[in-house]
């Protein structure tokens, strides 16, 4: 008898699921994605530099030119021979050396975003959980995980950067190290005072009641709730990790010549401008600029669309 | 003559959803030295009457109708011209004492200012009025006080001088938004005491917000009940409570769980004779331990949170754990739970010692011990789905389930709780508190634990949710027979749910019997002021009660002395580090050792001072 009325209850429970399956199950991802795409800024921003990179992939096949070589023919009075022109192919000029603008700057957005991006990514990584175990776990393990951050805080980067050139070859791999090294300091300190708000919250306690390890409760509890400041964080880090990256590069590790970046080409322009060249200066830095404000319009969209409160 | 007129008011908020209703066609007055309550339940905008009257309504608030306090048109006053009557003429009191006082100003600076402002009173003469109505609302050491920042006072003594304040310009009208909400029963009991005092002396009429259908039995003249923005009764306190006309006063009424005897809802299942003994937890002990400034770097000494607690707990009983705030409930809890590691005692499951085993090894244990906490959204993870939160439990005791099988167990339960399983993909700041809180017990009892923790699970709920949730965990204990802990600051509530009742007094057990012998023949004098202070939905009765007032604050668990308020004697014979022995009087009830009411009574004085 008992069981018979159980058996119909798993069914009447069974029917109203798939009722309920026509309301998909959504996870934060998903649920996510959706609010990101009614936030036309944010997907405007995300169509702007996937036309960038799209650009930056197929624009070296409209060019005659490649990043290398020199225009032996307009060396002399950059002024009124190195002009952008369609119709000798240097469609934004020449640059300060008499090489094709055009193709440096695309060299130069696929190495800032690279950098930017590779380098935001390590310092999120790393940053967030190394922030979270250390204000998780709290006590001396907290202490000792946040002093190490405050001796490299306050070690100079730029010594580091200097010994690293001393002890291994200059080399593209070489810069994401370096940069790797510095990005996640200031990242794990902000996580870690979140967390330590974070962790005396009931849902936090009901966890632990509930068997979670410590990990998962970090990966699952503390970490997602995280999110709004680590992306918001995460977006101010991108455009000062193309400038760092510009700042390693004229160390002299990293990016060299004839290889660039935009922060270079920036800076080689911004030095130029007095000699009547401002497209040197204004390509690269119309790009950096468009690549910075997509970011942080994205960032923003992110941050809203993890939050489920606001809707 | 009416002091206060109101008519049709009407209150609505424009929100990028589109209007809000929260008042419709209001209409009431309020005589002079009359006080009026206001009932209802939370969302029913009984406080947005009251904003809209003062001038305090949100910038999105649309106000229609009238409001003619005393010939002047409230609603339609300049900001300056509503100053001038605000405070002045109308004071209000608000739940939280604490967020309503500025922190950085002394208590004598903040009420100087209302002197200034409205009476343009400053120097000698203000604080000597200050201080004057800071000894009216029974403010101990009153002229100290004045150089106090709020922090340092009570939650008790903070609310007190927040009556003061309003008073000191002698107000017509004193509208209270939940006075004692946030309160402790004794210290309720007081300030209700002194709110009907003043009444009484200075001729002041109340508006009194409340949920509470106790403290408008004992305060009222006349009521109104309030749902969903419109009055549904308007009637003298008699009428409202011995003859009810409107089915919601009527729920509300028989919703309330009563500390006189019970209430209409599902009978109490009794503990099956025999039944095993699950938990045993004896004189456990949790000390934190203090820095306290003293000498260059500090010392630390112990807070004694829970001093030597022991009880023990069948399949299918539930034990209420009942006493003030601070007196150590909710550290009890954790410590039975191993969430904080008591620092002495022993916690046994099922002949198990718990408080040997290492995180790791308490993990398995977990699956049987469960807990429900109080505020149920902050105990709701804001990022998950309230399904992911009920399968929590499960992916970590039952990993083998398919995500298939998981989503079933957990429509299940929802269902179980009173949940529809359409709402798996919502997030908890999408549903009502009460649905938040049968989340949280639906995640408990997800894995049939054989014991489950509640903590105050059922204090933030209004009383008709409050009493749906009781059923349902008397439902659901009568089913899966596990056994509860019912931690509450409620008496009432503890009442209906439990068998046997823990009375805790700053760390320590005072008393311990069945049921009906707390409540009805209760022999400590603690136990006997918190029942005594608890007020009763019923006004006949309420004004005849005799109330047990103990004298002096509640003192500092820091305090070596403190254990000894029930023991002036020992006191006065200069042994302050004894501490009373809990014997068993009767089979079955134990009471701390404790001088006689009376004797308590009569050497007050000299244990205040």
């Amino acid at each position: 008898m008992a069981l018979v009325s159980n058996l119909e209850q798993v069914e009447r429970i069974a029917e109203k699921l798939v009722e309920a399956e026509k309301i998909k199950g959504r996870s934060l991802w998903q649920d996510g994605m959706a609010r990101f795409s009614r936030n036309k800024a944010a997907v405007t921003a995300v169509a702007i530099l996937v036309a960038v990179v799209i650009f930056a992939l197929v624009g070296p096949s409209f060019s005659t030119w490649d990043t290398e070589s020199i225009d032996w023919n307009r060396m002399s009075n950059h002024p009124v021979n190195g002009r952008p022109s369609v119709e000798n192919g240097h469609f934004f000029g020449l640059d300060i050396n008499s090489r094709d603008l055009y193709m440096r700057t695309i060299q130069g957005i696929k190495t800032s975003l690279l950098v930017g991006i590779v380098g935001t990514m390590v310092a999120v990584i790393i940053g967030t959980l190394y922030g979270a175990i250390s204000g998780f776990i709290g006590g001396t393990v907290d202490n000792l995980m946040m002093r190490t951050v405050d001796i490299l805080i306050a070690v100079p980067y730029m010594f580091i950067l200097i010994l690293l050139m001393v002890w291994f070859e200059r080399s593209f791999y070489m810069l994401f190290v370096g940069i790797g090294i510095v990005s996640w300091l200031d990242m794990s300190r902000i996580v870690r005072g979140q967390t330590l708000s974070l962790k005396n919250r009931e849902f936090i306690e009901a966890a632990q009641a509930a068997g979670v390890g410590w990990f998962t409760i970090i990966t699952r509890h503390i970490v997602p709730n995280l999110l709004g400041v680590v992306i918001v964080y995460a977006s101010l880090l991108i455009p000062a990790m193309i400038m760092t990256e510009s700042f390693i590069s004229f160390l002299g590790l990293g990016v060299q010549e004839p290889n660039t970046s935009l922060g270079a080409l920036i800076n080689e322009g911004a030095g130029q401008i007095l000699y009547g060249t401002p497209w040197q200066l204004g390509f690269p830095l119309f790009f950096f600029i468009l690549i910075v404000i997509c970011f942080f319009f994205i960032g923003d969209g992110l941050r809203d669309a993890l939050d489920p409160k606001d809707r | 003559m009416a002091l206060l007129n109101v008519d049709n008011l009407s209150v609505s908020f424009t929100t990028p959803d589109g209007l809000v209703e929260a008042v419709r066609d209001v209409s009431f007055q309020i005589a002079p030295g009359e006080c009026l309550g206001i009932v209802g339940e939370s969302g029913s905008g009984k406080s947005q009457t009251f904003m809209a009257a003062m001038g305090l309504l949100a910038d999105n608030g649309i106000t229609k109708g009238t409001v003619d306090f005393d010939g002047h048109d409230l609603l339609h006053l300049t900001p300056e011209e509503h100053n001038t009557i605000r405070g002045e003429q109308v004071a209000m009191i608000f739940q939280d004492p604490l967020t309503a006082l500025t922190p950085h100003l002394r208590i004598g600076e903040q009420m100087a200012e209302v002197l200034k402002v409205h009476k343009g009173i400053t120097g000698a003469k203000a604080q000597e009025l200050c201080l004057h109505w800071l000894e009216r609302v029974q403010i101990p050491e009153a002229r100290r006080r004045l150089k106090q920042f709020p922090h340092e006072l009570s939650g008790g003594m903070r609310q007190r001088v927040m009556i003061a304040q309003a008073m000191l310009c002698n107000p017509r009208l004193l509208i209270a938004d939940e006075p004692t909400t946030a309160l402790d029963v004794t210290v309720q009991a007081e300030i209700l005491d002194l709110m009907v005092k003043l009444q009484k002396e200075e001729g002041t009429a109340i508006a009194l917000i409340t949920h509470d259908m106790g403290v408008v039995a004992r305060m009222c003249d006349r009521i109104c009940v309030m749902r969903l923005g419109e009055f549904v009764e308007e009637g003298t306190t008699d009428e409202i409570f011995y003859n009810p006309k409107h089915d919601y006063t009527r729920m509300l009424l028989d919703a309330m769980p009563r500390i006189d005897g019970e209430r209409a809802g599902k009978p109490l299942a009794p503990v099956a004779e025999g039944a095993e003994t699950l938990l045993k937890v004896d004189d456990v002990k949790v000390h934190f331990p203090i820095r306290i400034e003293e000498g260059l770097f500090g010392r630390k000494v112990p807070l004694k949170a829970v001093d030597g607690v022991s009880f023990d707990l069948r399949a299918g009983e539930t034990l209420g754990v009942v006493g003030e705030s601070g007196c150590g409930k909710s550290t009890l809890a954790r410590a039975v739970l191993q969430l904080i590691p008591p620092t002495m005692g022993a916690v046994s499951w099922i002949g198990k010692p718990l408080q040997t085993l290492s995180k790791k090894e308490m993990i398995p244990h977990r699956k049987d011990l469960q807990i429900v906490f109080q505020d149920p959204l902050a105990s709701l993870n804001p990022r998950m789905t309230i399904a992911a939160s009920i399968a929590e439990p499960l992916r970590t005791f039952q990993p083998g389930l398919t995500s298939k099988e998981r989503k079933l167990k957990v429509a299940e339960m929802m269902e179980r709780v009173g949940l529809e399983p359409r709402l798996i993909n919502r997030y908890p700041h999408e549903l009502s508190g009460g649905q938040n809180q049968r989340v949280g017990i639906a995640r408990a009892m997800i894995n049939k634990p054989r014991l489950i923790i509640c903590d105050e699970a059922v204090s933030a709920l209004d009383v008709s949710i409050q009493a749906q949730v009781i059923d349902l965990l008397k439902e659901l204990q009568a089913e899966f027979g596990m056994a509860m802990m019912f931690i509450s600051h409620d008496l009432s509530v503890v009442r209906e749910i439990s068998h046997r009742v823990l009375v805790l007094y700053l760390g320590r057990a005072v008393e311990f019997a069945d049921r009906d012998t707390i409540y009805e023949h209760a022999a400590h004098p603690y136990t006997r002021s918190l029942i005594s202070a608890v007020p009763l939905p019923d006004p006949k009765l309420e004004r005849t009660r005799q109330r047990i007032k103990l004298p002096g604050e509640l003192p500092s668990p820091l305090d070596p002395g403190a254990s000894l308020r029930f023991m002036p004697s020992k006191l006065a014979e200069g042994d302050r580090t004894y501490l009373p022995e809990f014997l068993e009087s009767e089979p079955g009830h134990w009471v701390a050792e404790h001088d006689s009411l009376e004797d308590i009574l009569k050497t007050a004085p000299s244990v205040a001072a």
